[in-house]
């Protein structure tokens, strides 16, 4: 299969391309860019849904779930699995199709499994490149799961349109929930396990670490951002997805606002699951009347844009032994107290965008 | 080439390990599976009771340049050339597979004919597989 060929088989939707496609860009290899090009412009009509949680709190079997209620409902779905690389050997063990392989022989499910490979946050951008390529293969909702560790639950918000946290009962700390600056990126939460005992109590602690995050961005006033959700947990709540008002006037903003729904799941069985991927279509419905949509994908692309130069500006300085030898003697004079560190940044930054 | 900031991008050895067959046990599986990611590779562990069609869908999706099969229960000589057959039905002629179990010797020479790169017994450390499949990896740029 010739390079041009692999992109117009994609394009078609054909397995092999894809997946061939998928690697090309994830390994960089030269040219890369053209082939990114070409599909670039077929993307854009995938719901992007991001799962990410803790270890071991069911995404990737929640993932499975979700992929069967997609089949069901005539759908297809790409799935795109990430797990840690290993920092000390560059290898990595990813286990996450495991759970979902009975989808192997359905064409209408794509699965495939990512290494982080050394990026520090966790997200590559070679999952946002296999997102892309499948978005332009036409499979109609593209699902990330990722492990909520470091800043990887920060970079999922940033690719996907719809932020499912996940969530469990005993896992013993109420951190894991309120941790610092993640619930803000929670478009909806999954409780899950909800046959292990202490599921009401982790719907509390969200509905509660909700409500403070809401208050503190609104500086104490305005709406809350869960008033009006009290019938919000639990699967008996969930007909509230597609009838129950989800949105209320967000006086501020004078544009309604989402209030995230808390789910309670068991995706061993895929009790809670069909209710999920309810919500996760209101979500993209909220969205997409709420111009909220065209504002996320231009914080991404925006995100997607500056990275890639500073990407290069970085290149510039490591690829470059003259100015690779010009930041040794900078930082050493710095060090000397000859010169402030602003000065040298800037003096190096002169060298590099010459 | 390299993206920004602690980036180690270029091409990585991928590997799935699966168990064909019905025997449950994949202690083995496991424990190769583990070696391999310690030498550097991506390894796509695809769990007990696979039958040849899954493993080879699952191959194509995740690009592998490598199927490593493990199998006890004796029905080597039956699902080992099965997956070959269906590689070539595909047309995937650049993955490399290899077979691990307990498989007889004189059952050797003929998985080996239907394109098993190489049969790796009980006896054989994981360094041994290791080295095998970085010399005889088929793959590309
Ligand atoms: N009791 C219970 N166990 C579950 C549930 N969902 C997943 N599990 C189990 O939790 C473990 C981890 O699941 P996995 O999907 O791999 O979690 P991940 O690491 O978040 O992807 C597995 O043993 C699953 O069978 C659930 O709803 N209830
Ligand atoms: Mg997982």
């Amino acid at each position: 299969m010739g390079r041009t060929e692999v992109v117009s088989r994609a394009l078609s939707g054909d397995i092999r391309a894809v997946s061939r496609l998928i690697s090309l860009i994830e390994d960089c290899v030269p040219g890369f860019e053209g082939l990114y090009s070409e599909i670039y412009p077929f993307t854009g009509k995938a719901h992007v849904i991001g799962i990410t949680g803790p270890p071991g709190s069911g995404k990737s079997t929640l993932v499975d779930k979700m992929a069967a209620v997609c089949r069901e409902r005539g759908k297809t779905v790409g799935i795109v699995a990430v797990d840690p690389t290993s920092p000390f050997t560059g290898g990595a063990l990813l286990g996450d199709r495991l759970r979902m392989q009975r989808h192997a022989l359905d064409d209408g499910v794509f699965i495939r499994s990512m290494g982080t490979r050394g990026q520090l946050g966790g997200i590559s951008r070679a999952t946002s490149g296999a997102v892309d390529v499948l978005d332009a293969a036409g499979y109609d909702y593209v699902i990330i799961e990722t492990v909520g560790v470091g800043q990887s639950e920060v970079e999922i918000a940033s690719i996907a349109d719809t932020v499912v946290l996940v969530q469990v009962p005993g896992l013993g700390d109420d951190i894991q929930v309120i941790k610092a600056g993640v619930m803000e990126i929670g478009d909806l939460f999954a409780v899950n396990k909800k046959d292990r005992p202490g599921v009401e109590r982790v719907v509390a602690e969200i509905r509660i670490a909700l409500e403070l995050s809401s208050v503190a961005s609104r500086g104490g006033g305005g709406t809350s951002r869960i008033a009006g959700s009290a019938g919000h947990h639990g699967v008996s709540a969930l007909g509230a997805a597609g009838s129950e008002r989800e949105e209320t006037v967000d006086e501020e903003a004078a544009r309604p606002c989402w209030h995230p729904p808390i789910l309670q799941t068991l995706a061993e069985t895929g009790e809670g699951v069909g209710e999920l991927f309810d919500a996760c279509d209101e979500h993209m419905r909220y969205l997409a009347g709420t111009g909220e949509l065209d504002d996320r994908r231009y914080r991404r692309a925006r995100s997607e844009t500056m990275q890639i130069a500073s990407g290069r500006i970085w290149r510039g300085l490591t690829d470059d032994r003259g100015a690779f030898a010009a930041a040794e003697e900078l930082a050493w004079k710095v060090a000397r107290r000859e010169i402030d560190p602003y000065s040298a940044g800037n003096e190096l930054y002169e060298m590099i965008v010459k | 080439m390299g993206d920004s900031m602690g980036t180690d991008t270029g091409r990585k050895i991928r590997v799935l390990v699966a168990k064909p067959g019905l025997d449950g046990h994949d202690r083995g599986a496991k424990v190769v599976a583990r070696a391999l990611r310690d030498a550097g590779m991506e390894v796509i562990y695809t769990g007990l009771r696979q039958t040849p069609e899954q493993i080879v869908a699952a191959a194509i999706q995740e690009d592998v340049d490598v199927i490593a099969m493990s199998i006890l229960s004796g029905a080597h000589n039956v699902l080992f050339p099965k997956v070959m057959d269906l590689l070539r039905e595909k047309g995937v002629d650049d993955i490399l597979v290899v077979g691990g179990g307990i498989i007889p010797d004189e059952d050797i020479p003929a998985l080996k004919e239907c394109g098993i790169a190489d049969i790796f017994t009980p006896g054989t450390s994981t360094s041994e597989t290791v080295k095998f499949i970085e010399e005889n990896v088929k793959r590309r740029s």
